[in-house]
């Protein structure tokens, strides 16, 4: 590496230095119009300032519209206007549910918080969950009924799904099928189960796009039976991930996994007696999980295979200097081990892993084995398969589809559609009328979680029940009453239904009690599964998964993933995931295909290039992007778009890689081309924007650095002394707030950037704004590189507001529209602004925002209701960013005034903090010696970003810590 | 016409004499009527027409304050139920309404609105009346608790037949407070009463309320901005 090239770098772009990048960083809030770059002459200054003075003169001239107040008819008890009601229930991503929180306003759900009592969340969520509260009011839900495309109504559809039934009855429900998703509810397995007891000749059949069918495979492979794997991350010394993303959304239990494993790393941080967690990942592509890995071996998703072959050889059979180490590091961590396999990987890598992590003697410690958490775990792609044989031999005369979308998502060899074309009678029930909807007969609008009675089991087994905040603002129905329609009792309601179910299954005669204790904490207590000893897993010969990868003709590799923000296609339609830069590239509103530099320059492509990817026969085109630390001759392509019937956030936009997806193919494959179409194709990239150049932003060092030099994060030129400064120091008498974020605990999910933007009503701007850098999100998360470009490590950092002390936005403003607190704040307020942006040019951590058009939806009627009423919603021509979240402080400050107390440490919970999973961020008051931040603050890796400015940042940093192998370090 | 030949053939001067008086006029005139418009806008400004103090709305029941308050003597908790729990006092349901107004006067014609809003379960829409702008929060419970009394800021309800507000509620009235608070703190248990009269000595209990409640003077944007 040249000396000149940055230790840490954000693109490749940067690492390059080039001309363009310089451009564009230099201009803060680049690609303004061009006509404020024209010499405009003085007297159309002029002319222009005059009558832009009038205009805003005349436009403030506005009386105040006249409000009514509008009291209930008869109150309910609980319910105290202006303060919130929080409601357990519970949110399920394909099948596995998670306990959440719901915020209510006057019945009204505006934020989702994560379920402190539920274990897969003790109060942390992801950025899906946050943003599920978005799906529920959006416009494009479907909102009625229809047949054949037309409105029609609950009743007609009944009359027509029960005559249907009534049909299939004479031959006992031949040629009646139900496809849902996973179904892990008992209450609708019980529903659809009864429903078979009494039609046995219907089949039920399941599907989900992103499911976790190699892991049900892997295991049926190992123990001959499904069972579910745990892991316990904060009792692991070693962790060996093969391509499992586990700290991702994608694994169910992944919230849990990540606070398991940042407490082991936080703890290993702070106490040097508590031996650091070491994690190797072998994977094909970039992930959340590879950032957090010590080790990261870049290889193709076939090559994983390989990679597992030979650990499968053992110590001194295995090829590789690799997997030398991991086995011996393994080998010296028998029982407090953990080999994972990725959801994606083969079945038989899924097998071995079982295997070894018997023979290392983990089960029980790191890995618990319990009953499958589905209701009726089955094979779900030979189900789909068996379904499209049937329905294109006419055999399938009713299917009812229960939610899901798989004329969009099936495997495309399938050719579900031409298939579903000769089914008699089509019925869709599903929260948008998708593309699926458009070729059915019926369509019925389905009740969103926050809407519906059901309930729903969780990674461990731990039911929840789900309960409605609001009444189906759609007329919508769940599953479960839609079964009630075949079970000949429309008019029973789902809560009856799920009351019912629980009430059947109770012993005891408590019930009720038991029902309301199940409501109130969100978990029903003691139903997670019981630990379960397998039997031995089945020897696994090498040669039959290194023949998985060996047998691959070599050449071109594809793989299949959820897309990391708007996942298998489902929640492609919210905007707030759009925008969500998705952590590896920062890219917002598209996918991309991922390749590394080498494969590019071999195959002659670069990024914006639009590339035709042909695999058995079937073609998708997408615009190219060069990844650092993508393996070569490897491409990655995401789910999730080039959706046609979505709605207006997501139709039209990416490309549809289901399209090139084939059974035998699910997750990847060999064989692929690829033909460079044209260039030019622009992305809405956040990566560049808001740059604090090359000053050390983010740092990081080993284990064995860091005892060395336990300073390392704050070297002596970075430090500035306490008392320079012009000014007095102000003296913070009351409450001094600060936050500390821990780096070596932030995987770079994203979810703390979602809560913010629901809490503090954050609105989005679109794909051509962001590409202007004009994206509004207070809370970003910086992503960086630092090594070769071709395997680089990732970090991630996420930069707030740092609330300086001696801030610099403060002295620049003409109209005092941000100034400080006496509690240390740095306050924006939007009804002084008068949109001048010199507080953002002269932020050297670029994190204000600026609304240069009315971003805000103030039109959208039903957008109103996810709004945060505690929060102003910001018009045209205002700067915004970090509070800190003041209405919280505020609140609990008021709270504790009230009782006649100080507050207390931990009352006050920023909406990032109380999302993150890993625990990162931690706010409170400096003044309190005895608070967790002053305590964080006080630790040797605290430094401030740009602390050398003298800029005096309240929000500070830890540095992260590495743990490689003395054994395979590098060089 | 002679005399103004005569006149500019002696080069007599180009301005008459009662052009300096003039002059001297139109200054101070000029003056007046900026310091009379600056005026006037105040005036406007701090006005009822725009600020609606003492401007009574109209609303679907012609709800008397004097009679219920004054009359009646029932407590301001009585309707406005969370005014010491939450940062809005609340409006009563119909249900509170028709408490007593399904026993006495319970076939009044003015009161039809509130029977038919029980009839029908559509709620009453009343006008508001103190309307803060939308990005200023207001807590009330928090006021209250501090020794704020209701009357401080809505004046004398016992005495208005028809509610109207009697400050602007514009921020430089709320910061008169906010900056010296101990002029308006009352004890805790006269928050409710209408007829508190603050005593002589009000800046020495003020200051001791002040001290005893941990009032602070909280005049920091965020207070109420956010």
């Amino acid at each position: 590496m040249k000396s000149d090239e940055p230790l840490y770098w954000r693109s490749l772009e940067e690492l390059a230095s080039t001309d363009d990048f310089r451009a564009f960083v230099e201009d803060e809030f680049p690609n303004r119009t061009p006509d404020w770059n024209d010499p405009e002459s003085r007297r159309g200054f002029l002319r222009v300032m005059g009558a832009s003075i009038l205009l805003v003169g005349a436009s403030a001239c506005t009386r105040q519209p006249k409000e009514v107040i509008v009291p209930y008819v008869r109150q309910p008890e609980e319910l105290i206007p202006g303060n919130p009601l929080f409601y357990a229930t519970a949110m399920s991503v394909a099948g596995i549910a998670t306990g959440v929180l719901a915020e209510s306003h006057l019945g009204r759900p505006t934020k989702i918080e994560g379920n402190p009592e539920h274990p897969a969340s003790l109060g942390a969520t992801d950025a899906a969950m946050q943003a599920s509260v978005l799906t529920l009011y959006d416009p494009d839900r479907s909102q009625t009924v229809t047949r054949n495309g037309s409105i029609s109504g609950w009743g007609s559809f009944i009359t027509a799904l029960v005559g249907a039934r009534d049909v299939a009855g004479l031959k006992k429900g031949l040629g009646f099928r139900i496809l849902t998703g996973t179904v892990t509810s008992p209450t609708l397995a019980t529903q659809i189960q009864n429903f078979l007891a009494e039609f046995p000749a219907a089949k039920w059949h399941q599907y989900d796009p992103c499911g976790r069918h190699s892991v049900r495979s892997g295991a049926m492979a190992a123990f001959g039976k499904p069972l579910n794997t745990i892991y316990r991350f904060d009792r692991a010394d070693v962790i060996v991930s093969l391509d499992a993303d586990f700290l991702s959304s994608t694994v169910p239990g992944s919230l849990r996994y990540a606070r398991d494993y940042s407490t082991r790393r936080r703890a290993a941080a702070e106490n040097p007696n508590v031996a650091p967690p070491r994690l190797y990942i072998a994977e094909n592509a970039p992930s959340v999980t590879g950032s957090m890995a010590d080790h990261h071996f870049r290889m193709t998703a076939a090559g994983v295979a390989g990679f597992t072959a030979d650990l499968a050889r053992g110590g001194t059979g295995a090829a590789s200097p690799e997997a030398r180490g991991v086995l011996k590091d393994l080998e010296a961590h028998r029982g407090s081990s953990i080999v994972i396999a990725g959801e994606h990987q083969a079945p038989q890598v899924h097998a071995f892993v079982h295997a070894i992590n018997q023979a290392l003697g983990n089960v029980g410690k790191t890995v618990i084995y319990t009953d499958p958490v589905e209701a009726n775990p089955l094979d779900e792609i030979s189900s789909i398969v068996d379904l499209v044989k049937d329905m294109r031999d006419g055999a399938v005369e009713t299917l009812l589809i229960l939610g899901g979308n798989p004329v969009y998502d099936a495997p495309a060899d399938l050719s579900f559609l031409d298939a579903l074309k000769r089914v008699k009678l089509r019925v869709h029930s599903g929260l948008y009328s998708n593309e699926t909807a458009a070729w059915c007969h019926w369509h019925v609008p389905e009740a969103h979680y926050l809407e519906s009675w059901s309930d729903g089991r969780a990674y461990d087994g731990t039911a929840s029940i789900v309960q409605p905040l609001i009444m189906p603002l759609y007329g919508g129905k769940t599953a479960h009453e839609v079964m009630n329609i075949l079970a000949n009792r429309a008019d029973q309601s789902a809560h009856d239904t799920v009351r019912g179910y629980w009430q059947a299954n109770h012993k005891g005669d408590d019930f009720d009690d038991f029902w309301q204790i199940s409501l109130h904490d969100g978990v029903i207590a003691g139903t997670s599964f019981p630990e379960k000893l397998p039997p031995a897993a089945k020897a696994i010969d090498p040669a039959a998964i290194a023949s998985l990868g060996a047998t691959a003709p070599a050449g071109l590799e594809i793989v299949f993933r959820p897309d990391p923000c708007v996942g298998d296609g489902t929640l492609s339609n919210n905007a707030w995931l759009q925008e969500m830069p998705k952590p590896q590239n920062k890219m917002t509103w598209d996918n991309a295909v991922w390749i590394s530099s080498k494969s590019a320059e071999h195959y002659g492509v670069t990024t914006g290039d639009v590339v035709e990817i042909e695999l058995k026969g079937r073609k998708v085109a997408g615009p190219v992007w060069i990844m650092p630390g993508q393996a070569d001759e490897s491409l990655t392509i995401h789910f999730g778009y080039g959706r046609t019937r979505a709605g207006k956030v997501a139709d039209g936009i990416g490309f549809d890689a289901y399209t090139l997806r084939p059974t035998d193919a699910l997750w990847q494959g060999t064989g692929v081309s690829i033909r460079r179409k044209s260039d030019g194709y622009k992305f809405a990239n956040t990566q560049h924007t808001q740059t604090m150049e090359e000053r050390d932003p983010f740092r990081a060092a080993t284990y064995a650095e860091f005892h060395k030099d336990p300073e390392f994060a704050r070297p002596e030129e970075k430090r500035v002394a306490k008392d320079l400064s012009l000014f007095p120091l102000w003296e913070y008498k009351q409450h001094k707030w600060g936050m500390s974020i821990d780096l070596n605990s932030c995987t770079g999910c994203n979810a703390c950037t979602i809560a913010c933007q629901s809490e503090n009503n954050i609105p989005v701007v679109g794909k051509e704004e962001v590409a202007k850098g004009r994206h509004m999100n207070w809370l970003r998360v910086d992503r960086y590189f630092k090594g070769p470009l071709e395997d680089p490590e990732m970090y991630f950092q996420p930069v707030p507001c740092m609330h300086c002390e001696d801030a610099l936005c403060e002295l620049v403003c003409p109209v005092a529209a941000t100034v400080h607190s006496a509690e240390g704040l740095n306050e924006m307020v939007y009804n002084r602004c008068v949109g001048t942006r010199y507080c953002s040019n002269n932020c050297p951590y670029k994190v204000r925002r600026f609304n240069f058009f009315l971003y805000a939806d103030w039109n959208t009627e039903s957008l109103f209701g996810v709004r945060n009423p505690d929060v102003s919603v910001r018009s045209r021509g205002v700067m915004e960013k970090c509070s800190y979240c003041i209405q919280r402080i505020n609140s609990a400050k008021i709270d504790a005034e009230k009782q006649d107390r100080p507050v207390k440490d931990g009352d006050i919970v920023t909406a990032c903090q109380q999302a993150c999973p890993a625990q990162a961020i931690v706010f409170g008051d400096l003044n309190n010696p005895n608070s967790r931040v002053a305590k964080l603050k006080r630790q040797q890796r605290d430094y401030g970003l740009l602390e050398e400015l003298n800029t005096r940042p309240r929000t500070t940093y830890l540095a992260r810590l590495r743990n490689p192998n003395p054994d395979l370090e590098k060089g | 016409m002679s005399a103004l030949v005569t006149g500019l053939r002696s080069m007599a001067q180009i301005f008459h004499r009662s052009s300096n008086s003039l002059a001297k006029i139109s200054i101070v005139a000029v003056l007046m009527l900026l310091g009379g418009t600056v005026w006037a806008a105040y005036k406007i400004n701090a006005g009822s027409f725009i600020t609606d103090v003492e401007v009574a709305r109209e609303q679907p029941v012609p709800f008397s304050h004097k009679h219920h308050v004054g009359d009646d003597g029932i407590d301001c908790r009585y309707c406005h139920t969370s005014v010491e729990t939450s940062s809005f006092a609340g409006l009563p349901p119909t249900e509170t309404c028709m408490g007593c107004h399904s026993q006495i006067w319970a076939n009044a014609e003015v009161l039809e609105p509130v029977r038919a809003s029980f009839r029908t379960g559509k709620s009453l829409e009343w006008t508001r009346i103190h309307d803060l702008p939308d990005f200023v929060y207001f807590n009330h419970s928090i006021h209250v608790n501090k020794g704020i009394g209701c009357s401080t800021c809505h004046g004398r309800v016992d005495q208005m037949p028809l509610t109207y507000k009697v400050n602007t509620l514009y921020m430089q009235w709320c910061i008169e407070c906010h900056r010296n608070p101990a002029q308006y703190v009352r004890p805790r248990d006269q928050v409710f009463s209408m007829t508190y009269q603050y005593p002589e000595n009000q800046s020495e209990l003020g200051a001791r309320l002040v001290k005893e409640y941990k009032i602070q003077s909280l005049t920091d944007c965020v207070t109420c901005h956010r």
